[in-house]
């Protein structure tokens, strides 16, 4: 037995452990580097916002610039809510998923029955790119593809389109891949029945496939929902409540950039990115239901 | 050249001079002629890729899904062109069960059974409805095993009940001949059973011609048999005369296990 050879093997041994050890704690330092920044900002909500959220806050329109000064200056709470700016929001989303999910969905089927044609896989390098655009760029075209030339004036209409623009990738590219999902034999059962080809795709591929869509939609939703660049030069913003598709209307984070440039409404950002948050976060665990309960099936 | 030892009178289908390919070079069934007999089993044996699902496909135009498919020769239907009928009347009077149970998954046993109607957008009232889920149901013999479930998810059925419940949804139709492409192949022996007893039980209303990889399965159900060789029908016969005595080398070849 060779005692010198021992000895070294035991000291790689305990080499070998200590890097262990020391690669342990850089991936825990690394991971909790990576999480803190949400748990930071969702306190940081928290603590400065939940103070203005009551029931006003989902009932009464934005104050004005003299309403929160004078309330400022008499040091009470600034008075209002931002239910225009929820039903803006509601009002933009459901419009851009009215232009975004008929269109979205067909070409997603569009792109899953035509395989890897060469004018197929230019649609899906597009809808790739498309989520690339930088949603300035989808603003300035709302403007002037519709506010200049439709609406004649800031408009809901423009911002759903662009809006719409946005979600479109998304739903396009997850359409294709939840389809995708459905196995060929379901398509055969039907076309062995006689079935035509339109009646397979709409009454046994989509509702085969509606929850793998509907996580889909959720997360195009939620993509858009705290846009504020494209709003900022189509819809504008409106102080009261709207829902004609060819008036300026309000939204949620148009709301927190007025209250961001306004130095006696500061206070309201919290209590507003707070409710942006928490809806983005239900969608989200609404969206991980839908997908957990899929699977489960 | 086929050894064809049968004398088939009165045939449901007849099989013409039937060419496939699915490009201009490769054929996967080279002129197929064949006739089916009435209320019968008739199987398709053959090593894989040997052209018997392809040929199965084409009788009730399944093989038309796939693009650029070249078909040539024709098909008659009690002596009427399949290819002049709309596919809807044709897979109604021809219905075609697959090697893996499809049930629609978003769909109850009893929506199941009925799909073909809904889904062609074919009204009935609720009595018709009941009466063919019923009747459908037990003629597989799966009534009494689900008739208490029959709004639950038909996925939630084992594999040898789906796959019965898929006879039955083709049953619905009334159909006149049922195809059926290797039915059995995702089965356990008890379910395999099960199925080849309906079948045998079903021949006395509907002609079957069945694919299958199984040749003892063929030699315990059929009446009549094929054997496919790379597109080609090597011989057609009776089973039992086939199986004791085949006329083509290729044919003994196969049925002794020498390849396939």
């Amino acid at each position: 037995m060779n005692l010198g050879s021992d000895i070294a093997y035991i000291d790689t041994f305990h080499r070998r452990k200590v890097r262990n050890t020391i690669f342990k704690i850089i991936v825990i330092v690394l991971s909790v580097i990576t999480t803190s920044p949400i748990i930071l900002i969702l306190s940081k909500l928290i603590i400065e916002g939940v103070g203005q959220i009551n029931l006003d806050f989902f009932t009464q329109l934005a104050p004005d610039t003299f309403q929160a000064m004078s309330a400022k200056m008499s040091g009470e709470k600034i008075p209002g809510g931002i239910v225009n700016g929820i039903t803006g929001t509601l009002f933009l989303v459901l419009l851009a998923s009215l232009i975004a999910i008929p269109i979205g969905i067909m070409a997603g089927i569009y792109l899953y029955e035509n395989g890897s044609k060469r004018y197929t896989n230019l649609i899906r390098n597009i809808a790739d790119i498309m989520q690339g655009i930088p949603s300035i760029v989808l603003g300035i075209i709302g403007y002037i593809w519709i506010v200049k030339n439709i609406t004649h004036g800031f408009s809901a209409l423009a911002g759903s389109v662009a809006l719409a623009i946005m979600m479109l990738p998304l739903i396009i590219r997850s359409t294709e891949e939840t389809m995708k999902m459905v196995p060929e034999s379901i398509k055969e059962a039907g076309a062995a029945l006689g079935v035509p080809y339109h009646r397979i795709i709409l009454k046994v591929m989509i509702p085969s496939s509606f929850s793998g869509l509907m996580t889909g939609i959720l997360l195009a939703v939620s993509r858009i929902i705290g846009e504020t660049a494209p709003l900022l030069l189509t819809t504008l913003g409106s102080p009261v409540i709207n829902f004609e598709i060819d008036k300026p209307t309000s939204a949620v984070p148009l709301l927190i950039w007025n209250f961001y440039n306004d130095p006696n409404m500061i206070d309201l950002i919290w209590s507003s990115s707070l409710f942006l948050m928490g809806f983005v976060l239900i969608l989200n665990l609404i969206s991980k239901r839908i997908i957990a309960h899929r699977e489960k099936n | 050249m086929v050894e064809n030892n049968i004398n088939i009178q009165n045939p449901v289908l007849s099989i013409r001079n039937l060419s496939i390919a699915y490009d201009e070079k490769k054929f996967a069934v080279k002129d197929v002629n064949a006739l089916i007999e009435r209320n019968a089993i008739t199987a398709i044996m053959g090593p894989s890729g040997c052209g018997k699902s392809t040929l199965l496909r084409a009788i009730n135009r399944m093989h038309e899904l796939y693009p650029k498919i070249i078909t040539k020769g024709e098909i008659l239907l009690n002596g009427q062109s399949i290819y002049e009928m709309q596919t809807i009347q044709l897979r109604r009077k021809i219905g075609m069960v697959f090697q893996r149970p499809n049930p629609f998954p978003t769909m109850s046993i009893y929506d199941n059974v009925i799909a073909g109607y809904k889904l062609n957008g074919i009204k009935l009232n609720k009595d018709q409805r009941d009466d063919i889920v019923e009747k459908s149901l037990n003629d597989v013999t799966l009534w009494d095993e689900v008739k208490d479930s029959l709004f639950k998810k038909g996925t939630f059925l084992s594999g040898g009940q789906q796959q019965r419940l898929c006879i039955a949804r083709t049953l619905a139709f009334n159909p006149e001949v049922i195809l059926l492409d290797e039915p059995t192949s995702a089965l356990d022996p008890i379910a395999t059973a099960k199925v080849e007893e309906l079948l045998v039980d079903l021949k006395k209303k509907y002609t079957i011609v069945l694919v299958t990889h199984n040749m003892s399965q063929a030699a315990r159900i059929s009446d009549n048999s094929m054997f496919m060789y790379l597109g080609e029908l090597i011989e057609y016969g009776k089973t039992e005369a086939m199986f004791t005595n085949p006329k083509n080398p290729k044919t003994e070849e196969y049925l002794t296990g020498k390849f396939g």
